[in-house]
């Protein structure tokens, strides 16, 4: 047991020198690890935040608009869905051949994956907004935009940061196989174990785990910042609360 | 209820879709290749003879996890077969790692592996260290994994291992070059193509750049080799001698003349004391079986595999039955 822990601890020892200094690669001839590593994390960053923000522009529009009409269920729920089921590895050699390699096939298949996380909670989100609350909107004689734009995003948008976190901590973790269509990132040191070694692949993974966790203490604070004050009044936080598996409410028929 | 039979029938109508694209895909890979068929062992080999007093002394076969590996694995277990031995295939070990591990705790009494392999990954020989010379490689390999009870039977004739690799038509353009050294004054306007870890590895990029005094403009990590060089996404790429897309006579191999890569040759490797019980026959049989194995042979076996979609069970029958060794 001891022998165990000894080795368990000399790893994780290895693994915090190689994120702090640089060493002779396993296969030798090259220098790896130190200072590497912050080009490896800002292309991480760079190919992750491209791919969230580009997802954002795609899904929210569009949620936005099926949450207001009511329509599109099947879109914003199962299609997602489906697609949350597509393994991205499989996407990036298959579009190899259209994309051909590099920065672009990594964004695009990591756009597909953060796409439905955000659809999803942000049809969700238009559509709990309580109807009365529209109807009053709409009694006051604001325009449907007006209606998405001023009642129904701003009081979606606790829940709708709830999916861009999701997306977001999704793509900095899969953002370890763009290395496998020539971007290197934090995957690189994960991927390439002969060069890199155990020690180089667990110290990239504790940087990516830091990664997520960052990614997402930020975008909790955002998440905060943004839920409007009557919502944090009135639901006492529960804007905050990430929903796994979000439920639909009914609008209700006009009897 | 209505709504949710239709849920029910979106979701099927998604899955039958996502299953259709996938279908697709591989659909569009088989065309790639195609043929690639035709005459590859000139048969003429002797028919393997069951020698009945073998009929009780058994031996279990293992391979890696790729098709070279299967081919091999079902060729070598099919002619012990034939030979009278008791087989049992544990094809699919894994990775080199796990396949030598098996071999040493007994899981498995043989399965072939390579020489390069087998010095760097289970004796941490620096690739720069291994011998460049074939049979002074697989001297070392025998004398290392006889310290560890397992006798590396003879290497057979084909060498998988690293080359540089174009089109036909893209060596054309820059003038046909022969070997990795015609790349000089050349390379810096070229793309080179490899795996992701290529990149850093002295047997690899580095190696060639070092030894060869070579800049290329550009390397692109990327697993599809054969992919990229038709899209001309990379002119130059690393590949492996006895791949499948080579059987296609689409490329070119340009000759590594300073004798940068280690020669990986298969061995056939059997725990000492499985060997001692099997006999003479075991040895005799897989040195016959391996000999018509050339570089070309190897690719068009693996070809039937990857390009033709055959099973590599079936395509080591139809070796066996083409080179005369089975009925």
């Amino acid at each position: 047991m001891t022998v165990v822990l000894a080795s368990f601890f000399g790893q994780f020892k290895s693994a915090i020198d190689f994120i702090l200094h640089e060493r002779e690669s396993v296969s030798g001839g090259v220098q790896v690890g130190g200072s590497e590593l912050i080009g490896f994390t800002a292309n991480h960053l760079l190919v992750s935040g491209v791919a969230v923000l580009i997802a954002c522009a795609l899904s929210v529009p569009v949620g936005l608009y099926l949450g207001h009409v009511g329509k599109g269920e099947f879109l914003a729920i199962t299609a997602s869905n489906v697609g949350r089921a597509v393994p991205t590895l499989a996407l990036l050699a298959f579009f190899i051949a259209y994309l051909g390699v590099g920065f672009v096939n990594v964004t695009f298949v990591l756009v597909l994956l953060a796409i439905p996380p955000i659809l999803t909670n942000v049809y969700v989100g238009v559509r709990q907004v309580d109807p009365e609350t529209v109807d009053a909107a709409r009694g006051m004689g604001l325009t449907e935009a007006q209606i998405i734009r001023r009642v129904e995003l701003p009081l979606a948008l606790p829940i709708i940061f709830g999916g861009i976190r999701t997306s977001s901590v999704n793509v900095v973790a899969t953002a370890t196989i763009a290395p496998l269509a020539s971007v290197n990132t934090l995957g690189t040191p994960i991927i390439n174990a002969n060069v890199y070694g155990d020690s180089g692949r667990l110290g990239a993974a504790i940087l990516v785990a830091l990664l997520t966790l960052a990614v997402d203490l930020a975008l909790t604070g955002a998440q905060r910042a943004v839920t409007p004050a009557g919502l944090k009044l009135t639901q006492g936080g529960q804007g905050r609360r990430r929903l796994p598996i979000p439920q639909l409410r009914r609008r209700e028929q006009p009897t | 209820m209505n709504r949710s039979i239709r849920a029910l029938l979106a979701a099927l109508a998604a899955l039958v879709l996502a299953v259709a694209v996938a279908a697709c895909g591989s659909d569009d890979k088989s065309s790639g290749g195609g043929g690639g068929g035709g005459s590859s062992s000139s048969g003429g080999g002797k028919l393997i003879k069951k020698n009945s007093a073998n009929a009780s002394k058994s031996i279990s076969v293992g391979s890696k996890n790729f098709t070279e590996q299967f081919i091999l694995g079902n060729i070598y277990a099919d002619a012990l077969q034939a030979a009278g031995y008791k087989v049992t295939k544990q094809l699919n070990l894994g990775s080199e790692v796990v396949a030598f591990k098996s071999l040493k705790q007994g899981e498995v009494d043989a399965y072939p592996e390579y020489t390069g392999t087998a010095l760097t990954s289970f004796y941490k020989v620096k690739v720069t260290d291994v011998p460049t010379d074939a049979n002074q490689a697989y001297t070392e390999v025998k004398s290392k994994l006889a310290k560890d009870k397992i006798t590396a039977l003879p290497q057979a004739p084909f060498d998988n291992t690293y080359r540089l690799g174009m089109t036909k038509a893209g060596a054309k353009k820059i003038g046909n070059p022969k070997t990795i050294s015609d790349l000089k004054g050349k390379s810096q306007k070229l793309v080179i193509n490899g795996f992701p870890e290529c990149r850093q590895r002295p047997d690899c990029l580095l190696g060639v750049e070092k030894t060869y005094g070579l800049k290329f403009k550009k390397f692109l990590a990327n697993e599809s080799k054969y992919e990229v060089l038709d899209k001309n996404q990379a002119d130059v790429a690393f590949i492996f001698t006895t791949d499948a897309n080579l059987a296609t006579n689409k490329y070119v191999i340009l000759d590594d003349d300073k004798k940068l890569f280690p020669p990986y040759h298969i061995s056939f490797m059997v725990k000492d004391d499985v060997l001692k019980k099997l006999g003479p026959d075991a040895q005799k049989t897989v040195e016959q079986v391996q000999k018509p194995l050339t570089d070309k042979v190897m690719r068009e076996l693996n070809s039937r595999v990857d390009l033709d979609k055959k099973k590599p069970a079936e395509v080591a029958q139809e070796y066996l039955r083409e080179s005369g060794f089975i009925k």
